[in-house]
C-alpha cells in the first residue's frame, strides 16, 4: 500500500492502466492513509453481486427537489446553471427510475456545513442540496448555481476544483455509484490529487461535464450536460478467494 | 457498444448536506418487536473513530436499504428486521461504507449472531478463516447488534472487491 505523508508528491504522473478505477490509495490525497480498506480485497464469485437494488416511488423527492435556485425565498447569488445527463450502464441502456442525489458549495466556495470553516460567506438562499428520478431515458435535470473553488488543509495552497457531488443507485447494488462532476476548462484540476487519482487521463476526462449550447436557455442560464456510465454489476468473475 | 465507467469519487466530508437531509436508518418501527438496533463505530488505521462516514445496509432479497452517518464519536446506528435469506446462505446485509479519504466506497457484510447454524453453512463465511469470518458477524450486546468496522489493522473487517 502507497504511504501517504508529507513528503509524498500531491500529483502521481498520468497512468492509464488503471482505466475507469481511482487508485484508491492514491498518496496525494492525505486521508487515505488510515482510511482505505486493507488491501488485498475478497473477491467473490459474480453471482453473490446479482442482487436487485431498491425501486424509489415518485415519492422519494419533492417538486423542487431538483432545482436548487428555488428553496427558498429568495435566489442564490452565483451563475444560474443547467445539469442534465442520462444515467447508463455500460451497454449504453438508460436506468430509469433511479435515484441521483447531489451537494455542492455556494458561488463563494463555502458548504452549508459546520465543520465548513473556510471563512467566504454563506448564502441564505442557498442550501446546495437537490435530489432527482431519472425518467425513462435515464435522464436527471437539475438547475443550479454554479459552486466556486474553495481551500482544504490537504497540502500547502491547496484548492479544490469548482465540483458538484453526485451519488447514484443503479439497478444493482453492484452499481452504486458516489462521485464528483467537474467543469471544462478547470485550471485547478491538475493540481487536485481527488482528481488526478483517476490516473487515466482519458477516464479522468469522463468526470468533467461538457457546456452545452443547445442545453443553455436564453436570457436565463448556461448549460452542461455529462453523462453517467454505470457498471454491469459484477466485477468478480474468478472463484472465492481469500487474499491473504 | 461498451461505454466507458464513470469513475468513483470521495464523498468527502460534507455528504450529509445531500445525503442525510432526511432520517433514513429506519428499515423497521422501532417499537415494533421484531425491531433489531443494529449499532457499531467505524475505526480508520490508527483506531481512531471515523466522526464523517456514512454506512448504508443493502437488503438485496428485500430490495430495502438504509443509510446512518456515523456522529462525532464515529457511531453508526440502525433499526432493522432480519432480511430473508436466499436459497445456501445465510441473512445478512450488504455493507457499504463511504468517507472522506474513500476514493471509492467499501464493501463488506453483517451476519447475525444467532444464526448460527446458517452462518456455518454459508459458503462467503465458509471461506474466510476463523479471525476473518468473526468480523463480519455481529454481536449482541444488551439487546443491541454490535457491529465495529475497522479499516485497516491486525482485527480489519474483511471487505470484498467491487
Amino acid at each position: 500500500m502507497a504511504q501517504a505523508d508529507a513528503e509524498s508528491p500531491v500529483v502521481l504522473p498520468d497512468d492509464p492502466a488503471g482505466g475507469p478505477e481511482v487508485q484508491v490509495d492514491y498518496p496525494g490525497y492525505r486521508s487515505t492513509r488510515w482510511r482505505v480498506a486493507e488491501r488485498p480485497l475478497v473477491t467473490l464469485p459474480e453471482e453473490f453481486h446479482r442482487l436487485d437494488g431498491p425501486v424509489f416511488g415518485a415519492d422519494a423527492v419533492g417538486e423542487l427537489d431538483n432545482d436548487l435556485t428555488r428553496q427558498h425565498p429568495g435566489e442564490p447569488i452565483g451563475e444560474r446553471i443547467i445539469v442534465t445527463g442520462r444515467v447508463l450502464d455500460e451497454d449504453g441502456r438508460p436506468i430509469a427510475g433511479t435515484l441521483v442525489e447531489i451537494w455542492q458549495a455556494n458561488a463563494g466556495g463555502r458548504y452549508r456545513h459546520e465543520v465548513d470553516q473556510h471563512p467566504a460567506p454563506l448564502d441564505p438562499n442557498f442550501s446546495g442540496a437537490g435530489r432527482c428520478l431519472t425518467d425513462a431515458d435515464g435522464r436527471y435535470h437539475f438547475t443550479t448555481i454554479k459552486p466556486g473553488s474553495y481551500p482544504w488543509g490537504n497540502h500547502d495552497n491547496a484548492w479544490r476544483p469548482q465540483h458538484i457531488h453526485f451519488s447514484v443507485f443503479g439497478r444493482q447494488f453492484t452499481q452504486r455509484l458516489v462521485t464528483q462532476m467537474y467543469f471544462p476548462g478547470d485550471p485547478l484540476m491538475e493540481y487536485d490529487p481527488i482528481a488526478t487519482s483517476v490516473r487515466d487521463p482519458k477516464a479522468r476526462s469522463l468526470l468533467v461535464a461538457r457546456f452545452d449550447l443547445d442545453t443553455t436557455r436564453p436570457e436565463w442560464a448556461l448549460g452542461y450536460q455529462w453523462n453517467i456510465v454505470l457498471g454491469r454489476g459484477g466485477s468478480g468473475t474468478t472463484p472465492l478467494e481469500t487474499g491473504s | 457498444m461498451t461505454l466507458p465507467r464513470t469513475p468513483s469519487q470521495t464523498v468527502g466530508p460534507f455528504y450529509s448536506i445531500g445525503l442525510s437531509r432526511d432520517p433514513q436508518n429506519e428499515l423497521a418501527d422501532p417499537a415494533d418487536p421484531a425491531a433489531i438496533r443494529l449499532t457499531g463505530i467505524l475505526f480508520d488505521g490508527q483506531g481512531a473513530p471515523i466522526p464523517d462516514g456514512m454506512v448504508e445496509l443493502w437488503d438485496g432479497v428485500g430490495r430495502r436499504w438504509a443509510r446512518s452517518g456515523t456522529d462525532g464519536e464515529g457511531r453508526f446506528s440502525f433499526v432493522v428486521t432480519k432480511p430473508e435469506a436466499r436459497p445456501g446462505e445465510a441473512p445478512r446485509f450488504d455493507v457499504l461504507v463511504f468517507a472522506r479519504g474513500l476514493l471509492k466506497h467499501e464493501l463488506t457484510r453483517v451476519y447475525f449472531p444467532d444464526e448460527t447454524g446458517a452462518n456455518a453453512a454459508d459458503p462467503v463465511l465458509a471461506a474466510l478463516d476463523e479471525d476473518g469470518r468473526a468480523t463480519l458477524v455481529a454481536e449482541a450486546e444488551d439487546g443491541v447488534l454490535r457491529f465495529d468496522i475497522r479499516m485497516q489493522g491486525d482485527r480489519h473487517t474483511v471487505f470484498f472487491a467491487h
